[in-house]
């Protein structure tokens, strides 16, 4: 049964289409491993009850004579997405209990193709961290080594698929929220271009920004489940509309003809030589297979973590301004009137991540600053925006490092937030342009830690960035490697 | 640029988030670190430059104006710390 765990979502796809396996084999089968594998604490919710009559209803549309290529596959959530059963909580002490209403479109749109959901996975609080120890619930652990971070926000994604846990999991990425627990945690993950993925019912952080995506063991499983994924949602009013697309019709391309931009900016800038060493051999494996390597700039790639920390914040601080103890979330017990109720409420339930970006977010939008910070910063953005425009000229996807280092250990950035945000170093332009972003894994380096190779495409390119790393996935073995004990 | 404390007590109040003094000091010199390193984008020359505020440019769409069945009541209420009669509770507001 552990090497169906080990497998991966087109496997499982497979053999369910072939009635070797049930939904509820599998949900059982994944949910025994969750509870073998408590001390990850991937998991903020779980429970069986209803996961296992998910299962059943699958088993029972397929009885009918229903087929999908995930009827009956599991999933989890990250708890950034609201869902019905689940608590939602964002990871925060100020959504703890939370029972949503109602489904995010996301985590709809894949129950209505029969995914099974095994439950909610921790994060970050409001998806804001890159090594997952702004929980409120306690951090994830790597499974490739317990003193390593996994890499955030969807750190509990990247563990749980790296220890698979699940097969595929939901994830948001912002600044790098998949990408870097991705590469952290030695998995696949993919970020779509900006406004394909629904928002609806995902926990606004930074909504230019957030942008749902998908973290599994190959590009060719991220396909399948975007096809049920990536589409319209009337709901999101910056969904964009265009017709359903097949996202594995890329999956057999060959790598012939195609153009791999290495920007300059990524290979600078502390980039550690085990990363680079690691990120140069799938650069020359790539050029072995076909693909042309040509040499690009993104000369305003640098400034994407300030401008990041600009808009995000700024962005945050007014959805997070909902969060006033009287509709839902944390109310504190002792105030003096209602503004003291708001802000008593307030400081006891976000925790010193959110607070920090709030206070930032207040003072870039507050009067006489507006024009120095925050419009500066989103003409700064569109300059990012345009280099990348500019060299999708000269080439069809850009690859490069995810993280200038392999996953760092806990507490060694947690006390200086600055060291922490330039984590994102590599993954921000990409988010500030909107267009979509991968990693996969493609080796290991100093302590045996994972390394990510991150790949770039155009706006609504994902089919062939998919394709790309299907292709290098066919020819390597990286993706298949388990940590031990798992 | 630098915040002082008392900057720090006003962008909380204007948070409406409750800060100590101790926190105060500490979150002072940590926001100080963060818009210094911000400070390096305000040096690039954006003349002439349109603000992005959307990755894709887009403009933004607009349903049409119908009504839908609301959420039901009491589900969106459970979630509240203090209810009644169908109602959000809150501190007296008016005397």
């Amino acid at each position: 049964m552990t090497e169906l765990a080990h497998g991966g979502l087109a496997q499982l796809s497979r053999l369910l289409e072939e009635r070797q396996v049930s939904a509820l084999e599998l949900a059982e089968l994944f949910l025994a491993r969750i509870d073998r594998h408590r001390s990850l604490n991937a998991f903020l919710d779980v429970r069986p009850e209803l996961t296992l009559r998910q299962a059943r209803a699958a088993d029972a549309r397929r009885a009918k004579g229903e087929r999908g290529a995930l009827l009956g596959v599991p999933i989890a959530h990250k708890d950034i997405f609201v869902t019905r059963g689940w608590a939602s909580t964002a990871g925060s002490r100020m959504l703890e209990g939370y029972m949503s209403p109602f489904d995010a479109t996301v985590v709809e749109q894949l129950a209505a193709a029969g995914m099974v959901c095994l439950g909610k996975l921790n994060c970050d609080e409001f998806a804001m961290g890159s090594s997952n120890e702004n929980s409120a619930f306690g951090n994830v652990l790597n499974p490739w080594d317990a003193a390593a971070v996994p890499g955030g926000s969807s750190g509990g994604s990247a563990a749980a698929v790296a220890a698979r846990l699940a097969p595929v999991a939901t994830a948001t990425d912002t600044g790098g929220s998949i990408r870097e627990p991705a590469a952290f945690s030695g998995v696949t993950g993919v970020k779509p271009t900006y406004g394909r993925p629904s928002r609806w019912g995902m926990i606004a952080f930074a909504s230019s920004l957030d942008t749902a995506g998908l973290l599994a063991a190959s590009a060719e499983d991220c396909a399948l489940v975007f096809n049920s994924m990536l589409r319209f949602d009337p709901r999101d009013s910056t969904s964009v509309q265009r017709p359903d697309e097949d996202f594995t019709r890329s999956l057999d391309m060959g790598l012939r003809g195609v153009r791999v931009g290495v920007p300059a900016q990524f290979f600078t800038q502390g980039l550690q030589p085990d990363v680079e060493a690691a990120v140069r051999a799938a650069l020359e494996q790539l050029r072995q297979l076909g693909a042309s390597l040509v040499d690009v700039e993104l000369p305003n790639s640098p400034l994407g973590i300030p401008v990041y920390y600009v808009v995000a914040p700024a962005e945050a601080s007014s959805n997070l301004s909902r969060f006033d103890g009287v509709r839902y979330g944390h109310r504190a017990r002792a105030f003096d009137d209602l503004n003291d109720m708001i802000k008593k409420s307030r400081a006891e339930g976000f925790g010193p991540e959110p607070k920090r970006r709030i206070l930032v977010g207040t003072y870039v939008l507050s009067h006489g600053y507006y024009d120095a910070y925050y419009l500066k910063a989103s003409k700064v953005r569109r300059l990012i925006a345009e280099d990348f425009q500019r060299a999708f000229q000269r080439c069809d996807l850009i690859a490069g490092p995810v993280t200038s280092s392999v996953a760092f250990n806990f507490g060694e950035k947690a006390a200086d937030p600055v060291s922490m945000y330039l984590a994102d170093l590599f993954t921000v332009p990409g988010s500030l342009a909107g267009v979509p972003g991968l990693s996969l894994p493609c080796g290991f380096g100093d302590r045996g830690r994972p390394v990510g190779l991150q790949l770039i495409a155009n706006h609504f390119d994902e089919a062939r960035l998919l394709g790309v790393a299907h292709r290098y996935q066919v020819a390597t073995d990286w993706h298949r490697r388990i940590p031990a004990g798992f | 640029m630098s915040l002082t404390l008392a900057d720090v007590r006003r962008i909380a109040h204007l948070a409406r988030i409750e800060i100590t003094h101790d926190q105060a000091e500490a979150t002072a010199a940590q926001l100080n670190d963060i818009f210094a390193m911000i400070e390096r984008s305000g040096r690039v020359d954006t003349a002439g430059v349109e603000p992005m505020t959307h990755p894709l440019d887009g403009v933004q769409r607009l349903r049409q104006d119908v009504v839908e069945p609301p959420p039901e009541r009491e589900e969106l209420l459970r979630n509240a710390p203090e209810q009644q009669d169908g109602l959000f509770l809150v501190p007296r507001v008016i005397e």
